[in-house]
């Protein structure tokens, strides 16, 4: 792929090259697919050792005002006001009609003592619309901040830990989710405990200019690089959403099975957007659920394959699906009616026309593997 | 035997009046890691440019497309267990399936080995 005047470019775009990355456009940028290796071989190598992510299209900001937790949860239904110096929680950025705008990580930062600041990190194809949504909500009480001149690395797997006690061993005193300032190959980075893979892991924010110095830092310590192809297998066995896929502003967070992200003090307060329809969603039910989906052949059902009840009437859809390469099979996530949403319940997937069987299964359909503290 | 290509990437060794089918080395290429293949059933009727097979990679699915028309009469089913055959060897064990050829005149709007390795680089 030659340069392309409508595409931006991460600051490792040369070094993906050099790799040999099959180059695609995703959320605007070009961004690796996979390497020579494949996405089977990335995708097992980061389940087995430690892979490399090249995760700078994602938007990064800082969020600052006094009781900027309490502003945040004006847009939020997370408990941010109380997160500890140095925690991360993922939530979900509300629409008005309690539809999810996007889903994001929110770090308090170690060195925040007043509550003032708040470390976001945002989907690329969401950034722009997240921003000034976020900064015309709270304008005039918070500065929301763009860290565009930020890349963002993440290495995960079983031995990522093992890797950074090398290159930024203070970033092993971080649980998972948690956040803290690490020298990483002598590079100042904000290094957070977290990642999209299920595996242990970390995601490092690092100054632009100094992306590709880390990056070769990670992959001769032995790391290897990982494309676009096995973050998505990866994440998709972890069971974690896809935004645009598996929610999106017509999803809620109930129907979308994340009803986790509501803690009880969120609930009774009922001041986050859309709170009247996700109320209303918990306590008389949703007319959908997102569920884990195993098909029980070798076909894998793609994101758009109907699902019908078994031997009978379509009643849902996948939003994701593929193979499972640590799973050896197909997996997918869609969603269906709550009466077939209990794990066990046979349903079919309407593939090319033809029924084939399938299970609703509990997610993850691998389980996490995270540093808890 | 003679081996012809389409430019949709499948090729077809016609020996008389049957043939046998596989996608291109290139074509496996670029679909990456198969997981799944979906050969035809035998005594399936094939039309020439239409749907013969389905080949998927962990990315997406892809369809195999009939070469020439003609009726199925041997399906590769080694493939449901081991569709990285295709990957390893795709115009040689990871053939998908075989036809008896309707009308051999189609044959000729297909391209020789060179005229489809010509017809690659155009690609790149």
């Amino acid at each position: 792929m030659g340069h392309d005047d409508d595409l931006k470019y991460t600051p490792l775009y040369d070094l993906h090259l050099e790799l040999g990355g099959k180059m695609v456009p995703f959320a605007g940028y070009a961004m690796p697919v996979q390497y020579p290796s494949g996405i089977l071989a990335e995708h097992k190598a980061t389940r087995d050792g430690a892979g490399l992510f090249d995760v700078s299209h994602m938007g990064q900001a800082y969020l600052e005002g006094p009781d900027v937790a309490g502003l945040i949860e004006t847009l939020v239904p997370g408990d941010i006001k109380g997160l500890k110096p140095g925690q991360i929680r993922y939530s979900l950025l509300m629409a008005d009609d309690g539809g999810i705008l996007d889903d994001l990580m929110i770090t308090r930062p170690v060195d925040d003592a007043d509550g003032t600041r708040l470390f976001l990190v945002v989907n690329a194809a969401c950034k722009d619309q997240d921003f000034a949504h976020i900064a015309a909500r709270l304008a005039g009480r918070a500065v929301l901040t763009r860290l565009d001149e930020r890349a963002l690395l993440a290495l995960q797997g079983p031995k990522a830990a093992a890797l950074m006690a090398g290159l930024g061993p203070a970033a092993n005193d971080l649980t998972f989710m948690t956040a803290a300032p690490v020298d990483v190959a002598g590079i100042p980075c904000l290094v957070s405990r977290s990642g999209y893979t299920g595996e242990d892991g970390y995601e490092i924010s690092v100054p632009t200019d100094r992306a590709v110095e880390l990056a070769r830092a990670l992959l001769a310590a032995g790391a290897a690089p990982i494309g676009l192809g096995a973050r998505d297998s990866l994440r998709l066995e972890a069971g974690l959403c896809l935004y645009g896929h598996d929610i999106d502003p017509s999803t809620d967070p109930i129907e979308a099975s994340l009803a986790w992200v509501l803690p009880k003090r969120r609930r009774e307060e009922a001041n986050f957007p859309g709170a009247a329809r996700v109320l209303a969603a918990l306590r008389d039910g949703v007319t959908r659920k997102r569920v884990g989906i195993k098909p029980l052949g070798r076909a894998p059902a793609r994101e758009g394959t109907v699902i019908a009840r078994s031997g009978g009437d379509a009643v849902g859809i996948v939003t994701s699906g593929g193979f499972g390469p640590t799973v050896e099979g197909p997996i997918a996530m869609g969603y269906v009616p709550p009466e077939l949403a209990k794990p066990g319940t046979k349903i079919d997937l309407l593939v090319r026309g033809k029924p084939l069987p399938a299970e609703v299964v509990a997610l993850p359909f691998t389980p996490h593997r995270y540093a808890k503290a | 035997m003679t081996v012809k290509f389409t430019k949709d990437h499948e090729w077809i060794a016609v020996s008389g009046t049957t043939g046998r089918v596989g996608i291109t080395i290139y074509a496996q290429g670029q679909l990456g890691d198969l997981v799944y293949v979906e050969v035809p059933a035998i005594g399936k009727a094939l039309t020439k440019g239409g749907e013969a097979a389905v080949v998927e990679s962990v990315k997406a699915a892809s369809e195999v497309y009939a070469p020439v028309s003609g009726k199925v009469t041997a399906a590769n089913d080694a493939l449901a267990d081991a569709p990285e055959t295709v990957n390893a060897d795709a115009e040689g064990e990871g053939w998908l399936y075989e036809m008896e050829i309707a009308d051999p005149a189609e044959l000729g709007d297909l391209m020789d080995r060179a005229a489809y390795d010509a017809y690659v680089e155009t690609l790149h």
